[in-house]
């Protein structure tokens, strides 16, 4: 190896010689075009720790800069919308619960407005407040995860750590009024199975006293942090028009300077009999998202605030009532079933799914943490649902990650998955 | 105000007979269309200065497989954000050619959800940039949502395996004949191991 041209530390000339020369047949084969090709392909997922769910993306990387990313879902796809034809109503509430999985009881509670306005059932106005507690406990949980996730993805571990233990007791709350905590199967058709109890005010009221002051520790350690506002400002930007075509909704579309919120444009469970407001931001990227998900945590402690003080005007037996009276859908309790005739019929009919629906289509949509939740449900006057299709707003924020990473760096590839709140469960069904 | 009254004048209006079928269970107003102007109605409500349907809620598909020549549906469900008005509009095609046009010219969003009513149903979008499936495996030859494909029936009994509760210990009723009761004879060994 006396040429010249070696010495000179000509690398690429070498290697081009060595292609005419025939030499890498030899030694090293290499790829046909991969010489040529100036861009890395990475794979990001489907198990990784950065995308907190299984998801893949398959990112073309120019140096550390993104030229164009392709998704791949489904790799949880439990195949809900199908199961659903074969299920009764109350069977089709844990299918639900596996949807965005951070907030359940949104869910349920979205799934059985669907069957209530489907079946015309009316719900007494305490048990519309207590759902409000219930799904606005669930909205803080879910946007607290998300928030936090966001500083673990820049760097901050603490603030996760720190407010993991008011999730915590948000999950003891739900224990007490259901019995579980991740995927709670609360409530039934027309209310709850059954009524809060003590504790469980005891602990919402806890959770009321205390979490203010975390909240704004969080919010201390993040809002006006350098390192989180470098990171996160200018990442993953997208303007109001893009989003709404996009279909955004949600948290990520108010970030985007859009007021739109289900609760206040087509009321569900008595919300409008609340004040609270829906903060907007402006330039939709990360950091707007996360000040728009931390404002909505205050509103949302201040909605269970009002639903408490609400709670507190029901008197004697109306302090007691916990679900509308529809025996059709509402099963009894277990004492009348062990010694009324009729409770032993409705609760036989409806375990055993033998409760005809009208005929019917019904759109119904609940405003979930993640965005627009909704139910499409075909009812053919079966016991089964005709058709079911979840409206799940992940999957649909999830196609325009494309555009928002776009000549971004990796690093924000990262920041802006988890900032957009993909809940794996959501996308895949 | 834009009531659904007057949306219905205004499409019967422009597109006369093709579209059909208004509906207003539930408060919403649900239209058919034929499916070849599906774009057309949709640029209509979209670009008209008084309806302003500009966010797609949602696309799904439909099956029904009694209703001959019409077999597959596709739904839209639109929304005027500004007047909060949400309506419902469908499009059916023939099972064995169901072709119709995408709308991602219009909505970036019905990209993915085209793609997954492609997955489930096999409705052909004409002119979608990427139709190939999202959720189901590439390998997959069928469209599993469609009603042609019913789910297990409960209480079959040829699936005998002891690993997932069907079989086993006898006692519990649905394992031993077709009918899902216990032979009489077997009566006795209720909660015992079937050998």
């Amino acid at each position: 190896m006396t040429h010249p041209e070696f010495n000179s530390g000509n690398e690429v000339w070498l290697i081009k010689n060595i292609i005419k020369t025939g030499m890498s047949e030899q030694h090293i084969k290499l790829p046909e075009g991969s010489i040529e090709k100036t861009t890395t392909t990475l794979n990001l997922g489907p198990t990784h720790p950065a995308t907190h769910g299984v998801m893949q993306n398959i990112l073309e990387l120019d140096g550390e800069r993104i030229v164009s990313t392709e998704q791949t879902i489904g790799y949880i796809h439990r195949a809900f919308e199908k199961i659903a034809e074969r299920r009764p109503l109350y069977q089709i509430t844990p299918l639900t619960d596996r949807l965005n999985y951070c907030s359940s009881p949104i869910n349920n509670m979205g799934w059985h407005l669907t069957c209530e306005k489907l079946l015309g059932v009316k719900t007494p106005k305490r048990v519309d407040y207590l759902r409000v507690i219930i799904m606005e406990l669930a909205r803080i949980s879910d946007h607290l995860i998300c928030n936090s996730i966001v500083g673990v993805d820049s760097g901050a571990y603490t603030g996760f750590l720190y407010v993991m233990q008011y999730r915590e007791l948000i999950y003891e709350i739900y224990e007490e009024i259901c019995g579980s905590r991740l995927t709670t199967n609360i409530g039934r058709i027309g209310g709850f199975e059954r009524n809060f109890n003590d504790i469980a005010f005891q602990k919402i009221q806890k959770f009321l006293d205390e979490y203010p002051d975390v909240q704004r520790e969080f919010e201390n350690l993040f809002t006006r942090n350098r390192i989180f506002m470098e990171r996160t400002i200018g990442a993953g930007p997208i303007s109001a028009e893009r989003a709404l075509n996009y279909g955004f909704t949600g948290p990520n579309l108010r970030a985007a300077g859009v007021d739109y919120d289900v609760r206040v444009h087509s009321p569900y469970s008595s919300y409008e009999d609340f004040e609270f407001i829906v903060p907007v931001g402006s330039t939709g990227d990360c950091y707007d998202r996360f000040l728009v998900r931390n404002e909505e945590m205050w509103q949302s402690m201040s909605l269970i605030k009002q639903a408490m003080q609400k709670l507190e005007q029901f008197k004697g037996t109306e302090a007691e009532v916990y679900h509308a009276d529809v025996p059709e859908y509402y099963l009894p309790e277990k004492k009348d079933v062990y010694t009324k005739m009729e409770a032993l019929i409705w609760h036989f009919k409806i375990i055993m799914g033998e409760i005809d629906m009208p005929k019917g289509e019904v759109y119904n949509s609940v405003e979930g943490a993640n965005g627009e939740l909704g139910f499409y449900f075909i009812s053919d006057g079966g016991r089964t649902p005709y058709r079911l299709h979840f409206r799940r707003p992940c999957f649909i924020y999830y196609q325009a990650f494309e555009e928002l990473t776009k000549g971004a760096m990796l690093s924000d590839a990262v920041i802006v998955m988890s900032s957009l709140n993909l809940i794996a469960g959501e996308m895949d069904a | 105000m834009l009531n659904n009254d007057y949306i219905k004048q205004k499409l019967t209006e422009k597109f006369g007979e093709q579209v059909s079928s208004f509906d207003e269970s539930y408060g919403m107003l649900s239209f058919e269309a034929q499916k070849e102007i599906n774009l057309k109605v949709l640029t209509f409500l979209y670009d008209d200065a008084e309806l302003k349907f500009r966010f797609m809620t949602d696309l799904c598909g439909v099956h029904f497989p009694d209703n001959k020549g019409k077999e597959l549906g596709v739904v839209y469900h639109l929304h005027n954000l500004e007047e909060n008005v949400r309506i419902r509009f469908k499009v059916f095609a023939d099972v064995s050619k169901p072709d119709i046009y995408t709308a991602t010219g219009l909505f970036s969003t019905a990209n993915w959800q085209e793609r997954e009513t492609y997955d489930f149903y096999g409705i052909n979008f004409i002119g979608h940039p990427n139709l190939k499936r999202i959720l189901n495996v590439d390998e997959m030859d069928y469209f599993p949502l469609r009603k042609e494909f019913p789910l297990e029936d409960q209480s079959r009994v040829d699936k005998d395996d002891e690993m997932f509760g069907r079989g086993g210990t006898i006692g519990f009723g649905t394992e031993k004949t077709d009918h899902g009761t216990i032979i009489e004879s077997d009566k006795h060994n209720v909660g015992e191991e079937i050998v």
